[in-house]
């Protein structure tokens, strides 16, 4: 009976739209098996978190009041008077950190495996592009609840934007909707939060997915050079799919577990009068940052410490960004390979930085 | 028009020539007359008084020795400067020390120049204490105005370097009335600061440093310092605890303490000891105060016992409530209505207690039931935040169960595809 009317539905679609491509797809993707078939999974967890944070924020966003004056009081209410208010919020927030930690987990993978050589420089670059929008994201969701913690993390957060020549001042200005982060900087976030942001991450999000299915499944080196009678496969519809499903399920567990015995705190509320809490440090993912600008000396030869650092990661971020496009020539005698060296140095250094941000 | 221009600049030149001339030499001129030969002198010589210190009030706002003592200040030669024809009056006699700060500190024409708001009636006062009273009768033990304010080290009572500041003055009584043996010569006790310290005034002055908190001069006065009388006790002891003096001067018990000659509150609560009150102070227990009077059968033993038995049955339900709260807060759940509930339920039991001084059961009961409904509510709304974070904990149990059937679903689904 089911199988019948979707055999129809299938038809109908079929006769109007075409769907040889869909079929096409669903019918020859596969997924290449081997030693490193384990990072296939992280891009999809990735866009499950995301597909968490877009359900449960819309589902905040019926209660949630933007405002000096009602932001705070509309997330106590939820997270005390709505029905799983309480569970939304905390897997709101519990999600948004997984899911920057699993695009980082997911860029590595890919960096790693070297999957973002030609012909996929530019799944690469949207992808980077949807990592620094994630960044954005916390960046700006931070501040909705309006507590002490999120107002003086912003504060420090825009007033590093400031610092940049030129255009910091003015970017400063235009974030803040004004000189200090007041109820003016809070109704910008959260218009950037809820509407610009999205609608931009869709966007990227839409090409990198779309760019994966041209391109197929990355295979590394030793498994494109196997005879292909040796070369594994399984197909995409339904055993990867299901696999994934797997893990999704397992992840929406931890989440929920999380949810429930880790919830995030409110705080007091902000106060724009009261002097900054001791030991303020931003969300972990801007840890490291943080740490080594903090570790900058006042000045470094003509130019303010501080400053330097922010042109440095941005210089960083953009050669990380243009990775496809730098070749390091390749040493036949070597190990570890060059490319693989300096990944490895940029994850220490994450790593380190992040964990001294955390001890001192 | 360049003319004009030359002849106001002249001007301008000439006049400010002549004002820098003249201030320079009014600076000299003040330089001249800010000597002081009194103390100039009394330093050169050390015959400065003992307690003589630079920081004194009436130095700070100008006044010299000769300000009180009469005499010359600007002449350097003695003869001259503590003549009595320029007023010299000398160290004053003991007896004449009251009228003698009094010669400005009566004088509202004078006094309104420093402090416009200081009282002037100081000495006036001071002549109806029992320190004034003997001071006249010729007693040269009792206190005047140095013995307090010091000679020549004189400070605001608002200065916490002064003897008279609000955590001062115990010790500045006691300099006196802790002397057993000037003390036994009046047939009066001595013991008064050591009870004081352990009281709860006491407490909070000294050792909470809570100005608010009365000092001996709260309760007997400043400069007409007079032990309260029966009659005027309860409205010494009322200045602050407004609610408890009005409650008991209406009660039935107001008229028969003044038939015993017994002192209000005093009776109950001590004076200089006062301890902290506590609910064990009514009822018919060893603590109780209330049977110091009352025998088993009277009525008052039966109203004591009455009123305990209410403020208990608040007072454990709110501990318990509190216990609840903080079990609450612990789990992490909501706790702000029960929070607010509290402070009401809080504020029915501080009321019931001050209501305890009407010796009414009725008025006392209404206010108990009162916090008792509150309390209740409260501790309903913290079970049910309580069994919230069960029912969560229940729920995530359920939820991994189905995940868990999922999960295994698919793996077996994921194992049937492979074969």
């Amino acid at each position: 009976m089911m199988k019948k009317i979707t055999s129809n539905l299938v038809s109908w679609l079929d006769e109007r739209f075409d769907l040889t491509p869909i079929r096409n797809l669903l019918l020859h993707k596969k997924v290449p098996i081997h030693k490193h078939s384990l990072w296939y999974y992280l891009g999809g967890v990735t866009l499950f978190l995301f597909f968490i944070q877009l359900v449960t924020g819309i589902l905040l966003l019926l209660y949630y009041k933007p405002g000096e004056d009602s932001a705070y009081e509309s997330v106590r209410f939820i997270v005390t008077e709505v029905k799983f208010g309480w569970l939304i919020r905390n897997v709101h927030s519990w999600s948004a950190n997984l899911l920057i930690f699993f695009a980082f987990l997911h860029m590595f993978s890919v960096f790693f495996t070297q999957s973002y050589k030609k012909p996929r420089e530019l799944t690469w670059i949207t992808g980077f592009v949807i990592l620094a929008l994630a960044l954005a994201f916390g960046f700006s969701g931070y501040l909705l609840p309006w507590n002490e913690l999120a107002f003086f993390a912003t504060k420090v957060g825009t007033d590093i934007i400031g610092i940049l020549p030129v255009v910091g001042e003015k970017l400063r200005v235009i974030l803040r909707g004004g000189e200090d982060v007041t109820g003016a900087t809070l109704s910008r976030f959260f218009g950037i939060h809820v509407a610009i942001l999205p609608a931009i991450f869709t966007f990227f999000l839409v090409l990198h997915l779309l760019f994966i299915q041209r391109q197929g499944m990355h295979e590394p080196e030793h498994f494109k050079n196997l005879p292909e009678d040796k070369k594994k496969y399984i197909p995409f519809f339904p055993d990867f799919a299901l696999r994934d499903a797997l893990l999704w399920l397992i992840v929406f567990n931890v989440i929920i577990f999380l949810a429930l015995y880790f919830p995030w705190e409110l705080g007091n509320k902000a106060d724009p009068f009261a002097s900054a809490p001791s030991g303020i440090k931003p969300e972990w993912y801007f840890l490291f940052m943080f740490q080594t600008l903090k570790f900058l000396p006042a000045h470094i030869l003509f130019i303010d410490g501080e400053l330097l650092g922010v042109l440095a990661f941005g210089l960083a971020g953009l050669l990380w960004m243009l990775i496809p496009f730098i070749k390091l020539k390749e040493k036949p005698n070597w190990k570890i390979q060059p490319i693989t060296i300096v990944g490895i140095l940029v994850v220490s250094f994450i790593v380190v930085m992040t964990i001294l941000g955390y001890l001192l | 028009m360049r003319k004009s221009l030359t002849k106001i600049f002249t001007v301008i030149i000439t006049i400010s020539f002549t004002l820098l001339t003249y201030a320079q030499k009014e600076k000299k001129e003040i330089k001249d007359e800010s000597i002081d030969y009194c103390v100039s002198c009394h330093t050169e010589n050390d015959i400065l008084p003992n307690d003589y210190s630079n920081y004194d009030v009436h130095r700070i706002s100008g006044l010299s020795c000769s300000g009180c003592h009469g005499g010359d200040k600007n002449s350097n030669d003695q003869d001259i400067a503590m003549s009595p024809a320029k007023g010299f009056v000398g160290v004053p006699n003991k007896k004449d020390i009251p009228q003698f700060c009094g010669k400005c500190h009566s004088n509202i024409n004078i006094m309104r120049t420093y402090q416009p708001r200081i009282a002037t009636d100081q000495v006036e006062q001071y002549y109806t204490s029992m320190h004034g009273k003997r001071l006249k009768a010729g007693d040269k033990n009792v206190a005047e105005c140095t013995s307090c304010h010091t000679a020549h080290s004189i400070l605001p009572a608002s200065d916490p370097r002064s003897t008279t500041y609000a955590l001062n003055v115990p010790n500045t009584c006691n300099k006196c009335h802790g002397n057993k043996e000037l003390m036994d010569k009046y047939n009066l006790p001595s013991n008064q600061m050591s009870e004081y310290v352990k009281s709860v005034h006491g407490i909070d002055l000294l050792e909470k440093k809570d100005t608010g908190a009365p000092a001996c001069n709260d309760c007997h006065g400043n400069h007409g310092a007079m032990p309260p009388g029966v009659t005027s006790i309860s409205y010494v002891c009322g200045t602050c605890h407004v609610n408890n003096m009005n409650y008991f001067n209406a009660s039935p018990m107001a008229e028969p303490f003044k038939e015993l000659d017994y002192h209000g509150c005093e009776q109950c609560h001590g004076n200089h000891g006062i301890k902290k009150t506590s609910d064990d102070m009514v009822g018919v227990g060893k603590n109780s105060t209330c049977i110091d009077c009352h025998n088993e059968g009277d009525n008052g033993y039966i109203v004591a016992k009455t009123i305990s038995s209410y403020l208990s049955s608040l007072n454990s339900k709110y501990s318990l409530a509190e216990k609840k709260l903080i079990e609450v807060r612990d789990k992490g759940m909501n706790d702000i209505e029960i929070g607010y509930l509290l402070q009401d339920a809080k504020q029915n039991l501080i009321e019931s207690r001050t209501l305890v001084h009407t010796f009414d059961t009725v008025k006392v009961g209404s206010t108990i039931i009162k916090g008792i409904d509150i309390t209740t509510k409260a501790i309903s709304l913290a079970d049910a935040q309580i069994d919230e974070y069960y029912t969560r904990r229940n729920g995530f149990a359920f939820a991994t169960a189905v995940f868990l059937i999922l999960a295994v679903g698919l793996f077996f689904k994921i194992k049937s595809l492979r074969k």
